[in-house]
């Protein structure tokens, strides 16, 4: 094998290595087991990082400094805040349902770690290779808004409550345009599977890469997905539940030390994993933007790619201002869910126009117009007038 | 696997038949609506046992996902986050075990009656979801047309459920002075 395909391959290798030291029947075994211990090694170890770039990121963006005591620019904050929720007691309010405050934290890590099973990190990486992963993801995504209910309900506590119910409100509201923008890429490509949705795009035409991205409709799909991925994992602009000013923490008031960390752990978990779905569907997964950059591995393109994603929500936060619930609620149910119904009928025309200049030019067209259109017609009632800026004397 | 009673599939089943038992006789009723959880994911693991990939994801998506919330909505905003309120069984429930073990007689006959002759089946059948999406769009036209008028149906209520009085009172006077 050349160097580069070696390359390329080397966790698959080191993957059939070490199960050979087994017998051959407990071989398929050890290879699932040693794929469950990377994942839960590297993505916590990103998370860790992403502490830090985002209290760094938000400083800078906010005109302050982040974190910048505990090692060489800050780098070692995450092994102090580790330590730090080790040791804080653990804090249970009298009233709440102890088993149910128990068990709430362990059900979002739970799910959110099961849905990295059908990520394709690389060529020939991925956990679980299902014929349905996509409905297998989005399925455990569904579990999570369980959780938020359990730890606001158990809470006994009015703040956690209406945390609690925003979130799971706006959760589910998000959940349909998130899953009908998905389905363009499905429909498309004509697998359920993650691994065949990958190798759909993993042509080249010259130098440029087939990703669904580039096409009008998978650029409208993977737009609502981001703004809807955006909303379900609570991540601001739509962090109004858990909105530092505005309920103490949401739902997760009530917790401290250790389950605070699995709350945070688990969301920004969720993140990661629904960025990399996002990757997978419209970027091209593991695949690389330029065919004379083949060479790369294909898993350091992933994890370029779910870098880009992660800087790009980071800037989000600190750019966007919140959105209000009836405004968050809005924005669902009255654009993007006609938004992405549109989005499915562009893809079918697509489909069935062959090939050509035509297609593009009628696709963009009509969900530009749409997109103008719609609105303009939602923003009717709201009488906005020209920007006022006051600074501070 | 599907020949004989394995030991997986007795484990799932008694998680299942613990989950639905717990949503029967719990007090406290948002123990029973997550016990009731348990019970959907149970059955959804049953499903995967069995090959049927599409079922099982779907049961997950649509029970765990859309049921089990839905019934959570409704305890919330029915009984608010207040003092948690113990059940008493009724008056009645001799006749309704009865009928019960009535209804429970004949959905066992009825699934009994439709296993096989022989007890052996020749060949697990393979559904892919190609299959269903085909037959979904040749054989199941009609089933899937009618659901989706039902589910605009229930939405157009809800919106007007949902609405503020004035609204919904000018939207209903429109209607009826055509």
């Amino acid at each position: 094998m050349s160097f580069v395909t070696t390359l390329d391959q080397i966790f698959v290798l080191l993957q059939r290595w070490i199960a050979g030291f087994f017998p051959l029947w407990l071989q398929p075994a050890v290879g699932t087991i040693l794929g469950v211990v990377a994942i839960v090694a590297a993505f916590p170890g990103i998370f860790a990082l992403t502490t830090v770039l985002e209290r760094k990121g938000l400083g800078r963006i906010q005109n302050r400094l982040g974190p910048n005591r505990v090692g060489p620019l800050g780098i070692l904050q995450p092994v102090a805040d580790g330590i730090k929720s080790l040791t804080k007691e653990d804090i249970v309010p009298l009233s709440a349902d102890a088993v149910v405050h128990f068990l709430a934290p362990v059900v979002l890590v739970i799910a959110v770690f099961l849905g990295f099973a059908v990520l394709p990190i690389g060529r020939n990486m991925v956990l679980a290779d299902m014929d349905s992963g996509l409905l297998f993801f989005f399925a455990i995504g569904a579990s999570t808004e369980l959780s938020i209910f359990m730890a606001g309900w158990s809470s006994r506590n009015k703040y956690s409550l209406l945390g609690a119910m925003r979130a799971v409100a706006q959760m589910i509201s998000y959940e349909v345009p998130l899953l009908l923008s998905s389905v363009v890429v499905v429909m498309i490509t004509g697998s359920l599977s993650t691994v065949k949705i990958v190798e759909a795009q993993s042509g080249f035409t010259g130098v440029f890469p087939h990703w669904y991205v580039f096409t009008p409709w998978g650029f409208a799909g993977f737009v609502l997905f981001t703004i809807a991925a955006l909303a379900e994992t609570n991540r601001s602009p739509f962090d109004l539940p858990e909105g530092e000013s505005e309920l103490v923490a949401g739902y997760f008031t009530e917790y401290s030390g250790f389950k605070f960390a699995l709350f945070f752990l688990g969301e920004y978990l969720g993140m990661f994993s629904i960025a990399g779905f996002a990757i997978t569907l419209f970027l091209g997964g593991w695949g690389a933007p330029l065919s004379v950059l083949g060479f790369v591995p294909s898993w350091a393109w992933f994890f370029v790619k779910l870098f880009g994603a992660v800087v790009f929500f980071i800037w989000l936060r600190g750019t966007l201002p919140r959105l209000r619930q009836d405004q968050l609620m809005n924005f669902a149910w009255k654009f993007m869910l006609p938004m992405a119904l549109l989005n499915l009928l562009v893809a079918g025309a697509w489909r069935f126009m062959g090939e050509g200049w035509l297609r593009w030019v009628i696709s963009s067209a009509v969900l530009l117009l749409a997109y103008v259109g719609l609105g303009r017609v939602l923003m009717r009632n709201q009488h906005l007038g020209a920007r006022s800026y006051r600074y501070a004397e | 696997m599907i020949s004989g009673i394995g030991i997986v599939f007795l484990l799932t089943a008694a998680l299942t038949v613990a989950g639905a038992l717990a949503a029967a006789l719990l007090r406290n009723l948002v123990h029973c609506a997550l016990s009731l959880t348990v019970t959907f994911a149970g059955l959804a693991l049953l499903y995967l046992q069995l090959d049927a990939q599409f079922a099982g994801f779907a049961q997950i998506l649509v029970y765990i996902g859309a049921v089990a919330i839905l019934v959570v909505f409704a305890i919330l905003l029915t009984r608010g986050a207040g003092v948690q309120e113990y059940r008493s069984y009724g008056s009645r429930w001799f006749g309704s075990l009865v009928i019960a073990a009535a209804v429970f007689a004949l959905l066992t006959w009825a699934v009994v009656k439709s296993l096989p002759a022989g007890g052996a089946i020749a060949q697990t059948p393979s559904v892919t979801v190609q299959s269903i999406g085909a037959a979904l769009m040749s054989g199941y036209v009609l089933p899937l047309e009618i659901v989706a008028v039902l589910l605009t149906v229930a939405l157009v209520g809800a919106v007007i459920v949902a609405m503020p009085e004035n609204k919904a009172k000018a939207i209903v006077e429109k209607e009826g002075g055509q």
